[in-house]
């Protein structure tokens, strides 16, 4: 049964499974990388969210090790919505995800792949990020382990997202209804996020941020497992 | 006679409290041309998405091959032996026409894409355009690609909705050639159209729809020209509940 569970209509053919997956990827990366529309509406937006925050912080002379984890991640999140907000509005739009639906590809495949190309475009957009925080801020980043507690939290919100993306792609009000639907779920996720990355700003030993995260792995589970199996039921009509 | 390559029995669908199809049930014999017509809301394209397992069904059943396709237990052999057209055309607009046509492939998990892929350039005349980006093809180029697209993986059915929109006479010819093609393949073929004088001329069969039921399905010898079946249509419409 194993690794049915994980796979449910696969029939035992992963290899089949994880190609079509990653031919997902690479068209939405393709299409991305000749328009790089999103790409940089969410790059512009995040760097914008940071700037203003650091304008705030500065004239109040604000340690920004303790309230840098939060800036950040409003920046991430806020930002991330915007990427993930087209992400099956442009499929809808177009009926290509009908396209995608009639073929004998396992919606389970059509989840990850989006869910990893999601997950691409937001670490691209931190990767911008991160460093403008550091120059802007005037903070040398321990980029070990701050990058693995922030991709930790991105994946969980990535995959969290891009089911209710779908979700909000066959509604009238989507944009208006991703942020409603994402933002109450993904909180105990981005408040683990956002201790996470604040206790490696502040250079914490691992055991004080234990606790946060675990439950941010829990949650990473959590969140790619309720999207993998609702998915099918949201995509079809 | 052969065991049909599409059955469809007593199918239902509702959207609200408005029936879109009562009770539709026919079949489609291997080489069989079939095509659908009725008044616009008939329930032609509803009817062709369920078939396409685009729309759940409110009850009824479907076999493709020997798929039960109503109950959704084995949709993705179903869907390998499906081609679907239907109102749009399913494309990346930011793609080339080569890479759709190559994604679609490689959903269908094919061997020998690059090959396959000319071959239905090449059948659809679209081969020196396979490197454009889509969206600067002409509607009918695209219509023409969505029809390559179809023919990639070599379905035992096809199911085409209004599939002669935007096609300029050339392509429509073309398209009539490649459903007959189909036919003699021992492919089924079931299309709706509103263009009565082409789909007649190709179907060896109609099946008139009107507020979601069959009300007459006649075979080709029924009809002795387009005057004669319309004379038929108008009659069975205007007397059909």
């Amino acid at each position: 049964m194993g690794f049915g569970i994980w796979l449910p209509s696969s029939k035992g053919i992963p290899l089949k499974f994880l190609r079509q997956t990653f031919a997902i990827v690479q068209k939405d990366l393709a299409a991305e990388l000749r328009t790089k529309e999103n790409l940089s509406a969410m790059v512009v937006f995040a760097l914008i969210v940071l700037v203003i925050f650091n304008f705030a912080f500065e004239l109040q002379g604000v340690d920004i090790t303790v309230v840098g984890a939060g800036v950040l991640w409003v920046a991430f999140t806020f930002s991330g919505i915007l990427g993930l907000g087209r992400s099956f509005a442009a499929e809808r739009d177009k009926g290509s995800l009908e396209g995608v639906l009639l073929s004998p590809v396992d919606r389970g495949a059509v989840f990850l792949g989006k869910a990893i190309s999601n997950f691409i475009f937001i670490a691209v957009m931190q990767a911008a990020t991160l460093p403008l925080f550091a120059i802007l801020n005037n903070v040398a980043l321990p980029w070990f382990p701050l990058v693995p507690y922030v991709l930790l939290g991105t994946f969980g919100f990535a995959a969290m997202g891009t089911l209710l993306s779908a979700i909000a792609a066959s509604t009238k009000m989507r944009e208006v209804m991703l942020p409603i639907l994402l933002f109450p779920v993904s909180i105990p996720l981005l408040m683990a996020a956002v201790k996470l990355t604040g206790g490696a700003l502040q250079a914490r030993a691992f055991a004080e941020v234990a606790l946060w995260f675990n439950l941010l792995i829990l949650y990473d589970v959590l969140f790619l497992v309720v999207a993998f199996w609702v998915f099918e039921y949201v995509v079809e009509e | 006679m052969s065991a049909p390559l599409l059955a469809v029995e007593k199918l239902d669908k509702q959207f609200g409290a408005r029936w879109a199809l009562r009770g539709v049930t026919f079949q489609v014999a291997p080489g069989e041309i079939v095509a659908l017509v009725g008044p616009n809301g008939a329930g032609k394209t509803t009817l062709l998405r369920i078939l396409g397992t685009l729309t759940r069904p409110n009850g009824g059943r479907v076999f493709v091959r020997d798929t039960h396709r109503a109950t959704l237990d084995r949709a993705d052999a179903a869907r390998a032996a499906i081609g679907f057209v239907g109102h749009q055309t399913f494309m990346y607009d930011d793609l080339t026409a080569r890479e759709n046509l190559n994604f679609y492939a490689r959903l269908y998990d094919l061997t020998e894409r690059a090959q396959r892929i000319r071959a239905v350039a090449a059948r659809v005349g679209i081969e020196h355009r396979l490197d454009d980006l889509t969206r600067t093809l002409s509607r009918g180029l695209q219509q023409r690609l969505t029809i390559a697209r179809v023919l990639l993986h070599q379905p035992a059915v096809l199911l085409l909705d209004e599939p002669y929109t935007g096609l300029d006479k050339a392509a429509a010819d073309m398209l009539d050639q490649i459903m007959l093609d189909a036919k003699s393949a021992g492919r089924a073929i079931l299309f709706s159209t509103h263009d009565l004088a082409r789909g007649l001329a190709v179907c060896d069969r109609a099946i008139m729809l009107k507020a979601g039921r069959i009300v007459h399905d006649l075979p080709r010898a029924g009809w002795r020209d387009l005057a004669g079946f319309m004379e038929i249509y108008a009659h069975v419409l205007a007397g059909a509940k």
